[in-house]
């Protein structure tokens, strides 16, 4: 019924007995392997889809307990760090410099720290009248295309990345150029030379910006501005290392808030007794949108790790050398750590789950993220009680094959 | 309860300030933790443990006295 492309190799195993990675998913569930494999004692072993085999990982504690330790590494050079699909190693082998994402400790922690004080909680905080205002003036904008729309471009895009644009000081204008590269950086099955271009086209578009910033009279009140004067002009970091991050926030900042946008929505259209009780009780959006972050994880294949040591876990002693796959999409579905965890429940506590990893590379940006899906979630069902899909689910287009999962359109009626 | 704050890993997250905002901040120049009562009262305890249990980088501990 769900057709999905990127496993279609059959939930079958290969030659010598392991199952091939990845597997096939549902639109609202991770593989019913990883319930499979969580039962069995210790760590389960998978073949990837280069013939390297790797740890999964799938158990809430051991998840995060990988994530947490940093003889794990995130470097995606280091041997047998497990690649999903060509193109993701295309990418992730030959981008440089590497963001910080993919750098371990104590280099990633020194260029960590030069951005966390721009997505502190206070610093959101201080966003928040301006994330309302925005919120309401797309809402208009939504209701001004009549009594129905594709909610997925019209404002579950739309929001992430004007407020990305608006931080980073990257022209509004410009979307639909970063946005077509990030979905190519982002898929899993195309031509491994996809990704590597859209990445190279993305990087020499900021090149352009960053020229452009250096060349103000005036610095600009932006993060890309502050980030080449503080770090970039004194000599920090170098001009390609300034793009790189640059580039990240921008992918990072949109797609997948973007996702969580539409899934959310999604997932209260289909729950409209949670979605009326939101309505009635506005003080549940903070843990609608925790448990929405729990139930849909969607950087599904997070996180990859070659271990730097031999490490034991559940068990099972994980040799220098190991590739491991961490999944956090696995953990955030552990009846160990959630009751009945694929029910969707927006009453749950949920905070607990790592749907931004967890570790040092947990998700700089969550505050952010956080602050526009719970503003998003109390106004949303306010301003158009009667929102409904304007198709059956089963026509929706999962983004199976994207490194972050989402839905292609979300048409509505109200 | 004695909370003491391994500075070096911490990547400023945020999530004590989100747990417990009454026992943590965030430092304005570089977003790394501030611990504003290192012995919080009793009705503080629980957020302060939701913290540390939070905390990714895992550079709370606690030492709880025989309470």
């Amino acid at each position: 019924m769900y057709p999905s492309s990127i496993d279609t190799s059959e939930r079958s195993v290969g030659e010598d007995g392991l199952p091939n990675f990845p597997m096939r998913r549902c639109p609202f569930a991770p593989p019913a392997e990883y319930a499979e494999i969580r039962k069995k004692p210790g760590l389960s072993k998978v073949r990837m889809p280069d013939g390297a085999w790797a740890w999964i990982v799938t158990r809430h504690n051991e998840v995060k307990q990988v994530l947490g330790d940093n003889r794990f590494s995130t470097v995606p050079s280091t041997p047998n760090y497990p690649m999903i699909a060509p193109a993701r190693a295309s990418l992730l082998r030959n981008e440089h410099p590497a963001t910080l994402i993919r750098m371990d400790p104590p280099e990633h922690t020194k260029h960590r720290r030069m951005f966390s004080r721009e997505f502190m909680v206070k610093t959101v905080e201080a966003m928040k009248p301006y994330l309302n205002d925005l919120v309401d003036r797309l809402l208009d904008e939504m209701e001004a295309k009549g009594g129905s729309c594709d909610f997925a471009e019209v404002f579950a895009l739309a929001l992430p990345t004007t407020v990305i644009s608006n931080m980073l000081g990257v022209p509004y204008e410009d979307q639909e150029y970063f946005h077509e590269r990030a979905l190519q950086k982002l898929d899993l099955k195309a031509d491994p030379e996809v990704p590597l271009r859209a990445g190279r086209e993305m990087r020499e578009y900021l090149d352009g910006l960053i020229t452009r910033k250096l060349e103000a009279a005036e610095p600009a009140d932006d993060l890309i501005t502050r980030m080449l004067h503080n770090y970039m002009l004194p000599g920090h970091i170098t001009r390609a290392e300034a793009l790189a991050t640059a580039e990240l926030l921008l992918m990072g900042g949109h797609e997948t808030t973007a996702n969580m946008i539409a899934l959310g929505c999604l997932s209260l259209l289909l729950h409209p007794d949670q979605k009326d009780a939101l309505v009635a009780d506005p003080s549940l959006v903070v843990g609608a949108v925790e448990e929405m972050l729990r139930f849909h994880t969607i950087v599904h294949y997070n996180g990859p790790r070659v271990a730097l040591e031999d490490v034991e876990v559940g068990g099972t002693l994980i040799r220098k050398g190991d590739g491991v796959l961490a999944l956090i999409s696995a953990a955030n579905r552990d009846p160990a750590a959630f009751d009945d965890p694929d029910r969707f429940d927006i009453r749950r506590k949920a905070l607990h789950h790592v749907a931004f990893s967890f570790g040092s590379h947990q998700c700089l940006g969550q505050a952010l993220a956080r602050a526009e899906l719970q503003i998003v979630f109390s106004k949303l069902f306010q301003r158009f009680p009667n929102l409904k899909l304007a198709v059956p689910v089963e026509e929706l287009e999962f983004r199976y094959d994207a490194f972050v999962y989402g839905i292609e359109k979300l048409p509505v009626t109200w | 309860m004695k909370i003491t704050v391994d500075m070096d890993k911490c990547i400023g997250a945020g999530l004590c300030v989100v747990a417990a905002p009454q026992v943590f901040a965030q430092n304005d120049d570089d977003g790394l933790v501030i611990v504003l009562n290192e012995n919080p009262p009793a009705d503080q305890h629980e957020a302060v443990r939701e913290a540390a249990r939070l905390c990714p980088a895992l550079v709370i501990h606690l030492q709880d006295d025989n309470d």
